[in-house]
């Protein structure tokens, strides 16, 4: 239906061509737009509610004093549904480690959380199929529990700034809320979100149209397929400092992915993305000292890159 | 009253802030409001999101999205029994 009205505009409303680039960058504009916009809208609602369910007070006290492995793996998952904001990465640190939530456990969640997130997950189904936005959270969950236990085994807790041990924190009761409220939470949550992404995700769209009608294949092919070696590398270096534009990024990387940029690599781009920013490094400053941060990106970075060259080799 | 705003400084923690004064003003409540912008004292509050939102000691309020001003008033009413 969506496809029949991009159809419409482009080719009966406008008069394009539709062999014309004009016409495929704009019909692909049209479509790739109401799809992504209703698919947002719908689901953020959903996950929303879900979250609403899991504020991050309760999932400190499910992890609180969990081993290696269960903990790793509950907080990976619990990672997914918590919501979580790089603004607030402080406190929510020091809030866990305070609450006996082992360190490796911590780091589990803190990189599953931003990772697998329900916008890179919506952008993914929405442009490439469930079966890849289903290998992004698997991988993802896996990931953010080998690295947690790694970075517990390695035993860095003096590695974290002296003050926070000293902390004492409040009990942090849970605010008791309504279904109710948690309907209202989900429709603020929901357009909140919306308001700050839709122009990255326009832009992100627009640029995806203008790949696909204008960029050759033979040119993706060669630098971003899966005959360079180099490719996962670069793709992984160039998405560390790309951080609030992970809405916007996968338009653009579909299109390419048309073009012929390998699965595997799309794959790692995404992830680093979404994992590893600068802007989380400066924050996490206050919590880590540099050593713990080098650490923790490092691993991240190269657990990255590793699925990147796994899937470019079986998808 | 004593009502504390969390929040090392971003937009939300500003506009917490405004809702706050805003609600107090309308109740004609007598209430001091102290804004708390730093992390460790943040931390210390039990707030794992930002902003925070403490009244009487008790979290009324974390995290994203903001409430809207007639919970906040509700909220105040709540503990101004």
């Amino acid at each position: 239906m969506l496809k029949e009205f991009a159809d419409y505009i482009t080719y009966t409303l406008l008069k394009l061509e539709s062999t014309g680039h004009l016409g495929e960058a704009l019909n692909f504009f049209i479509y790739d737009t109401l799809k992504i916009f209703l698919l947002l809208t719908t689901i953020v609602f959903g996950v929303a509610i879900i979250r609403a369910y899991f504020p991050p007070e309760k999932t400190k006290r499910i992890l609180s004093h969990k081993r290696e492995y269960l903990g790793n793996i509950m907080a990976a998952l619990l990672g997914i549904v918590t919501p979580f904001c790089s603004c607030s990465a402080v406190p929510l640190f020091i809030g866990f480690v305070e609450a006996g939530v082992p360190l490796g456990v911590t780091f589990s969640f803190l990189i599953s959380s931003p990772m697998v997130n329900e916008i890179a997950l919506i952008m993914l189904w929405g442009l490439f199929g469930w079966k890849i936005a289903l290998i992004y959270t698997g991988t993802g969950v896996v990931l953010a529990i080998v690295s947690g236990i790694i970075i517990g085994r390695l035993k860095m807790e003096k590695y974290v700034q002296d003050y926070v041990w000293e902390i004492k924190a409040g009990t942090g009761e849970i605010v008791e809320t309504t279904f109710r409220d948690k309907l209202v939470y989900a429709r603020d949550y929901t357009a909140e979100l919306l308001k700050r992404i839709w122009p990255y995700v326009i832009i992100g769209i627009a640029l995806g149209g203008i790949v696909h009608g204008y960029i050759p294949t033979d040119f993706v092919v060669k630098y971003a397929g899966r005959d360079n070696p180099f490719a996962v590398l670069v793709a992984v270096l160039i998405g560390i400092p790309l951080y609030s534009n992970a809405a916007g990024m996968i338009p653009v990387v579909q299109a390419l992915v048309g073009k012929g940029m390998a699965m595997g690599t799309v794959l790692a781009f995404m992830m680093s993305v979404t994992a590893i920013s600068f802007p989380e490094a400066v924050i996490l400053k206050n919590v880590l000292k540099m050593r713990l941060i080098y650490t923790f990106f490092g691993i991240v970075a190269v657990g990255v890159i590793i699925v990147g060259y796994l899937f470019n080799a079986i998808l | 009253m004593e009502i504390k705003v969390l929040g090392p400084g971003c937009a939300n923690c500003h506009k917490m802030e405004e809702l706050a004064t805003q609600a107090v003003k309308e109740l004609g409540i007598n209430a001091n409001i102290e804004k708390i912008t730093d992390i460790a004292r943040i931390a210390m509050h039990g707030i794992l999101s930002t902003p925070g939102l403490i009244i009487n000691g008790k979290i009324k309020h974390s995290g994203k999205p903001l409430p809207s001003l007639e919970k906040v008033k509700e909220m105040i009413k709540a503990e101004a029994v």
